[in-house]
């Protein structure tokens, strides 16, 4: 498979990644590069294999259900680029 | 360079006891040769002065009633990408600029409770993602070892090449590091250091910045292989704040040193026999096959056949948990924020600011994989050859193999800039070739110095062991060690 332009574009757009034509057309270069070499996993039979999901077999840890932590907002918002009592800041997002 | 900042890890914790030094003297005098050397090697990014006087003031009051932890006054650097209270913590981005954790790193914390002492943040590539320490925001570190008679600045390898070049250079006795592909294992190998990834789920996750979750690890890089062991005997621990952390005690990785490894079985993978693999590689892994043999280990050939595809599955692998890891940056929450038209554009103009080139180009790559339609061709199947891989490693210790002994790298440190790394990013990815398979199969490997090349660098072989056993991999890498004696740059900064 490979990618042309308008994907990068696309996929730059979902990434929220802003680039600009000259960007694009590089990025295009080298994503088939990297396409083109994980193609060979094409050889490999995979047929009836499960996924990895865990490196090591252990159940999902559980914990009980409680407060564990919280009451932290200052920490939180410490080292936002803009706050205001507690609370992000960011551009209008309503009209 | 003083006495001081010669001594192991081993060492100063003895002379620290006996009260032969104290710890504010093995502080200082790193913290000079820091001076000295950073301009040159560029390894530290924040040196937190101040506060290694103050914890080395702590331990000498430890140790002076004869108390304190495992490392009690024994200075240390901190890959830039572990969270530090109140210091840079900022994985080498610009995305990150000015963050400032108000939490601790379990790994750190661990470090702290045992009495370690911080010199500062190392620099490594952004956001872990590189092979040669050159996609870091603050700029290249330089390995100080450089080719017999040449001034040509050399890479340190990547991505904690800050972490290697410090403790080559003797600006630490000893440092934290991570491996998602091989980032402690080959700058360790590329600056004739010791490196150790443990198996997946032995060091805390928590407050290490991530990269890709189902395969990032916390390890050492240090002088020697015991002090590997006595680094990780530290940072390991269980952790509730990481499910992934895996409930079996840490046991005493430093009692296998020393321990005879006669007959032991070590298997040799015909796999890693690679094309471009360079004679002077090929001739190492030779040499370190006969000196576990002359200590009474057994070589046994192996298979593994799925090697040649973990590279390419962990680069569907790796960028597309990235994506999905980095798109908390965005300028809202923490860091850089550049602004724009509206909220889109804002957080549009942020990342594309903010992440440098390699870490746009696999967060585009992580998007690509994941988008619609591409998942079970790209990330499922990508998973499922894991498996594939995961069961190569799985019929080795069936079959009674005790570890695997393998290079650490296709060849020796490269210059910074080099032309054909970076006209192709897969030329770059090959770098891990042969660590990327233990990262695919979750498995604990370490690097350990075993000579030098023809141009007087050094070059690493890797053993890799089964899951949680890496006491075998010290057993059998401070062997190695012996045979192959230590190396040493000689000293061209500061």
């Amino acid at each position: 498979m490979s990618v042309d332009t308008a994907t990068v574009k696309r996929v730059a757009g979902l990434a929220r990644i802003k680039i600009d034509d000259a960007q694009a057309e590089r990025m295009t270069g080298e994503l088939n590069a990297i396409l083109g070499f994980v193609e060979q996993l094409d050889e490999v039979d995979v047929s009836g294999v499960e996924p990895l999901t865990s490196v090591v077999e252990q159940t999902m840890k559980k914990r009980a259900d409680g407060v564990t932590d919280g009451g932290k907002a200052d920490d939180i918002t410490a080292n936002a680029p803009m706050s205001e009592d507690n609370f992000f800041m960011v551009p209008k997002v309503v009209e | 360079m003083s006495e001081l900042t010669n001594l192991t890890i081993a060492d100063a914790r003895d002379k620290l006891k006996s009260k032969d030094i104290t710890s504010s003297e093995l502080t200082e005098a790193f913290l000079s040769n820091i001076e000295a050397a950073n301009a040159s090697i560029n390894a530290y990014v924040a040196v937190t002065a101040d506060k290694a006087r103050e914890m080395a003031k702590a331990s000498d009051e430890k140790l002076s009633k004869r108390e304190g932890g495992a490392l009690e006054g024994i200075p240390l650097g901190i890959k830039d990408l572990f969270a530090t209270q109140g210091v840079h913590t900022q994985a080498c981005s610009h995305i990150l600029d000015g963050f400032k954790p108000r939490y601790e790193s379990t790994v750190t914390a661990n470090l702290w409770a045992d009495g370690a002492v911080m010199l500062g943040k190392l620099n490594m590539d952004e956001f872990a993602m590189g092979s040669s320490n050159e996609t870091s925001y603050y700029g290249n570190v330089i390995n100080p070892w450089r080719k017999s008679g040449s001034n040509e600045g050399l890479v340190p390898g990547g991505s904690s090449g800050g972490s290697a070049a410090a403790v080559a250079a003797r600006m630490c006795m000893g440092a934290t590091a991570t491996d998602t592909g091989g980032s402690i294992r080959q700058p360790a190998a590329l600056t004739g250091t010791v490196g150790i990834k443990p198996t997946y789920g032995r060091c805390s996750r928590w407050g290490t910045i991530a990269f890709a979750s189902s395969l990032d690890q916390a390890g050492p890089i240090t002088q020697t292989v015991r002090d590997s062991a006595i680094l990780l005997k530290s940072m390991a621990s269980v952790d509730a704040k990481d499910t992934t952390s895996v409930d079996i005690e840490v046991p005493d990785y430093e009692a296998a040193i020393g321990k005879s490894v006669k007959g032991l079985k070590i298997g040799i993978p015909a796999e890693y026999r690679v094309d471009g693999m360079s004679e002077e590689v090929d001739a190492l892994w030779q040499k370190g096959i006969q000196w576990l043999k002359d200590a009474g280990a057994e070589i046994v050939d192996i298979t593994l056949p799925h090697t040649k595809y973990a590279l390419p599955a962990y680069y569907i692998v790796a960028p597309a948990e990235a994506s999905s890891n980095l798109a908390r940056y965005d300028g809202v929450r923490y860091g850089l924020r550049v602004p724009g038209k509206d909220i889109a554009d804002m957080y549009e103009r942020t990342r594309a600011e903010g992440f440098g080139e390699e870490v746009r180009r696999r967060i585009l790559t992580g998007t690509y994989v994941l988008s619609a339609g591409y998942y079970d061709a790209y990330y499922l199947k990508a998973q499922k050859v894991r498996s594939l891989i995961k069961r190569d490693f799985d019929l080795a210790w069936a079959n009674g193999v005790d570890a695997i002994l393998t290079p650490a790298t296709p060849s020796a440190a490269f210059a910074i800039g080099d032309k054909e790394m970076h006209s192709d990013p897969v030329k770059m990815y090959l770098q891990d070739v042969f660590t990327v398979t233990v990262n695919m199969a979750g498995l604990p490997g370490i690097s350990v110095p075993a000579g030098l090349s023809s141009d007087g660098l050094p070059l690493g072989l890797q053993l890799i062991g089964k899951p949680f056993d890496e006491s075998t991999l010290f057993q059998l890498g401070s062997v190695i060690e012996e045979a192959a004696g230590s190396f040493e740059p000689t000293a061209w900064w500061g």
